[in-house]
């Protein structure tokens, strides 16, 4: 029995041992964002070298969005939070008011320091002709898009076609019909953004792969310019990945000041070039200006405005028994 | 000439030994063989020194320092639990016995996602003991306690499993003949029971600790994915393949591999041992 | 009748090791696991069932008990088969196809399911066979059979393995001596002894699948109704922050297992102790 408290002593000593100090915070996002904020922690440390003299250690938590929410409700304590959607943040709100309500406000554009929309990834020299959303739900189109259920990205490539649809019929059934259509044509839900990406390029499954842009881009210098191309719809979503401080960890880590500080230099010239180099859409006029070539334009609509925002939208489509369960009911 | 025939009732002919070998290798190429050679070619995909460098990076030693760690503390664990258990069911009979069997073979039927969930909802920040725990800042979720129970759990059944059909085979009357000459429970246990049970105590070792090193899914549940912090080898290869780092990801794997051959040295090494003492 | 039947035995330690294991199981197994029932006191009766027997739900219990049961009995066929050559037969190679039989229990479960997935995807090594002859083999129930018959195939192996080589040649020359021939040798005197191993491998195998959840999401394509197994379901469930409707789904999968399990080891003690009879 000794020899067991022995071992708790230790795995508690170790356990301790790892948590953080004052210089140390913990950034805890989602997937697409790994390379963007390896360029960007680089970044930020000697920014905040520079204007207050401190070394400070960032940690990275990588996964999907909806999991990365839940494990800073459940306890992951995170210093600052950049999920894919503002409903993972509104649920650190919801489930463990770790944040306050109005959150969202706190930060310029619904902090959202950068944008991204939904774009399609076709093969070289686009085989099937794929211009817009109406070719996805052509019979013999195979789609690979992950699965909404388990998937922050998957959730705007939905909300991305359903508003394209109903933009151009005015009407939810219609929506729906064409929704109902496009998941037809997909022969695989992945349980992430990752794992489609992966199907798509390594195990050559699908026609079209429905991304987000950034990943698109970065899965095209990753895996090959010289096999895949990217198709931009007419219409899209306007994705907002938001970003927040989280209160009450930053209270008791007494690193608050810090934690702002990171979040604002994402707004800052320096934050924003580098989210244009890892292919988000800058919030900045003047350096969305500089880099117009690089984006293409594609008419975007917001979800708060053909939704109602997220939590709507997410009780609306993704809840049990919701519009996309509807969908694969028998 | 009556040699010979004995060998042939004692065995299969030929033609029925190449058949059976042959259906054997066809179906562990199919489903064992095959994955392992994908891997390595794989991992060797952008050349040796690239797998080298997958190995020697900063990251992947902080994740096999952890998970060596976290099997370090598991499987003692599970190992003094294992042959507790196996003693108490196999020398005394006691109602309740297949009730208890089913038991301890349940942390293999538990879905990963729910052994990583239980200890979320016991130790979470919500959980039955959240509160308490944060009140005395004890970290157990997301944190290096929190991995160790998941992979105690998901190992639980292996040592357990494996000594209790040898230590039945065994019977317990050596054990009666070593008390009636008046050895004391701990003399039997040590010089009669342990060394009639070591290979299938053996075996079990190297099973829970197989399985304690390359668990992937309730770890992940617990783990927080905190990088160069909380991430096992398994889930730093999950990382990698992420990043579309295929090379690096299935170089990592390959250690996986590595390990099994390590096992059938360590065997080796150990039977060799085992024979000199004999033979003194 | 229980005092009785303690007596049997004059060894000591039947408290102390009875009281361990009690203790353990319930810190490290019992414990979590209550925590499932807990979570789901607060919901209702009504709450839970429409949670559990939703079409949704009972189409992946159905899915996820066929595929586990299938792979098991695969196990238990092929297992058999390897067990078989390994120790009867020599070939080439054998000690490190031996050793190599493990592997499935020391890789990362998401690894084993990222190489199946590529092997047997349309453009794999082996999938673009079966996608001539127009079968689906990855991202079809085929695909988490194929996933699961790799993650169970140690288990039928290492249980039948150490049995076999503790036969002794007496019972087959015996056999063989009456004018028996080797088929009947083998299904009259070696298979009833082998039996409870087989039965006890082909459980843990098919529990071990029952849960299976890291290797399962990448081969399966996660279609609802078609390929979507309750581990999923769960997560699906997490990600709406329904930790009860979560641990209802889990509930049922483990009340299932610990069924099954029971049933199996009342049946093996049935079966052993029929053989240990005849023997005598």
């Amino acid at each position: 029995m000794f020899k067991n408290l022995g071992l708790v002593a230790a795995i508690v000593f170790f356990g301790a041992s790892l948590s953080y100090g004052q210089s140390t915070i913990l950034n805890v996002t989602y997937d697409p964002t790994r390379e963007f904020y390896k360029d960007y922690n680089k970044a930020f440390q000697g920014h905040w070298k520079k204007t207050s003299g401190q070394t400070i250690q960032i940690r990275q938590s990588h996964g999907g969005s909806g999991k990365q929410g839940r494990s800073i409700v459940d306890g992951l304590e995170a210093d600052v939070a950049t999920l894919a959607l503002g409903y993972d943040i509104d649920a650190l709100y919801d489930q463990a008011r770790l944040i306050p309500q109005n959150w969202q406000k706190r930060l310029p554009n619904n902090s959202s320091p950068y944008t991204s929309t939904i774009v399609f990834v076709v093969r070289k020299g686009n085989p099937k002709h794929i211009r817009d959303w109406d070719d996805l739900v052509k019979p013999g189109i195979a789609v690979i898009t992950p699965n909404p259920k388990t998937s922050g990205g998957a959730r705007w490539n939905y909300l991305a076609a359903w508003g394209y649809a109903l933009k151009k019929w005015k009407s939810e059934a219609k929506a729906k019909d064409f929704v109902k259509a496009l998941y037809k044509n997909v022969p695989v839900l992945d349980s992430g953004a990752r794992g489609s990406t992966t199907s798509f390029a390594e195990r050559k499954l699908g026609d079209v792969l429905v991304a987000w842009e950034n990943e698109a881009y970065l899965m095209i210098n990753e895996l090959g310019p010289d096999k895949y191309e990217i198709v931009v719809p007419s219409i899209s979503i306007l994705a907002e990945p938001p970003v927040t401080v989280v209160d009450k960890n930053v209270d008791k880590h007494n690193t608050r000041k810090v934690s702002e500080a990171y979040l604002s230099y994402l707004y800052s010239k320096e934050g924003q070039e580098l989210a244009v180099k890892h292919y988000f859409r800058p919030q900045d006029k003047q350096i969305a200006a500089k880099y117009s070539a690089k984006f293409r334009p594609v008419k975007l609509f917001k979800i708060e405005s053909l939704f109602g925002g997220w939590q709507k939208a997410q009780k609306t489509h993704f809840s049990d028994n919701g519009v996309f369960d509807q969908i694969y009911a028998k | 000439m009556s040699s010979l025939s004995i060998s042939r009732i004692k065995t299969e002919s030929r033609f029925v030994q190449w058949v059976l070998i042959g259906v054997a290798l066809l179906y562990l190429f199919l489903l064992l063989f095959l994955p392992i050679i994908l891997i390595l070619v794989s991992a060797l995909k952008k050349g040796f020194p690239m797998y080298v460098q997958a190995l020697q990076d900063p990251e992947t030693w902080v994740a096999i320092k952890l998970s060596l760690f976290v099997a370090v503390v598991a499987v003692p664990l599970n190992v003094i639990f294992g042959l507790f258990a196996a003693w108490a069911i196999t020398k005394y009979s006691f109602r309740g016995k297949s009730l208890l069997l089913a038991l301890i073979d349940l942390p293999l039927s538990v879905s990963p996602v729910i052994s990583g969930m239980i200890f979320v909802l016991l130790f979470g920040a919500n959980g039955f003991l959240g509160e308490f725990l944060a009140a005395h800042g004890i970290r157990v979720i997301f944190a290096v306690p929190g991995i160790i129970l998941a992979t105690v759990f998901v190992t639980f059944p292996y040592v357990a499993r494996e000594v209790i059909p040898v230590m039945k085979a065994q019977g317990k009357d050596e054990e009666e003949a070593a008390m009636t000459l008046g050895a004391n429970g701990f003399q039997i246990f040590t010089k009669v029971t342990l060394p009639n049970i070591k290979w299938g105590l053996f075996y079990g070792v190297i099973l829970c600790n197989a399985r304690a090193l390359g668990e992937f899914g309730a770890v992940s549940v617990v783990s927080g994915h905190i990088r160069g912090v909380t991430t096992t080898l398994p889930l730093h290869v999950e990382i990698l393949y992420n990043e579309y780092a295929f090379a690096a990801a299935f170089s990592v794997a390959s250690l996986f591999i590595g390990l099994a051959l390590f096992t059938l040295l360590l065997k080796h090494i150990v039977g060799f041992r085992l024979k000199r003492e004999g033979l003194k | 009748m229980q005092n009785k039947s303690r007596r049997r035995t004059i060894l000591p330690g039947f408290g102390l090791s009875l009281g361990y294991t009690m203790m353990y199981l319930g810190l490290v197994v019992i414990v979590p696991l209550s925590m499932l029932f807990f979570k789901t006191s607060s919901m209702g009766f009504s709450a839970f069932w429409e949670a559990t027997t939703a079409p949704r739900a009972l189409a992946s219990y159905r899915l996820s008990f066929g595929v586990a049961f299938l792979s098991a009995l695969i196990n238990a066929f092929f297992g058999f088969i390897v067990a078989w050559v390994l120790v009867r037969y020599e070939f080439p190679f054998k000690k490190i196809i031996n050793v190599l039989i493990d592997l499935p229990f020391a890789l990362p479960t998401a690894v084993a399911g990222i190489a199946l997935a590529t092997l047997y995807s349309p453009s794999g090594w082996v999938g673009q066979f079966f996608d001539k002859l127009d079968i689906q083999s990855a991202y079809s129930p085929l695909g988490i059979v194929i996933a699961l018959t790799f993650i169970g195939l140690p288990f039928v192996v290492r249980t039948v393995q150490p049995v076999l080589e503790s036969i002794e040649s007496e019972i087959e020359e015996a056999a063989a001596s009456l004018g028996a021939n080797r088929w009947q040798t083998f299904r009259a005197v070696l298979f009833p002894v082998l039996f409870p191993s087989l039965l006890t491998g082909f459980t843990l195998a098919f529990s071990r699948a029952l849960g299976e959840y890291g290797s399962v999401v990448f081969i399966s394509g996660n279609m609802p109704f078609k390929t979507e197994i309750p581990p999923l379901l769960i997560m699906t469930k997490l990600e709406q922050y329904d930790y009860s409707g979560a641990a209802a789904i889990a509930i049922v999968m483990l009340l299932t297992s610990l069924l099954l399990l029971l049933t199996i080891n009342l049946l093996n003690r049935h079966v052993s102790r029929r053989v240990n009879d005849e023997l005598a």
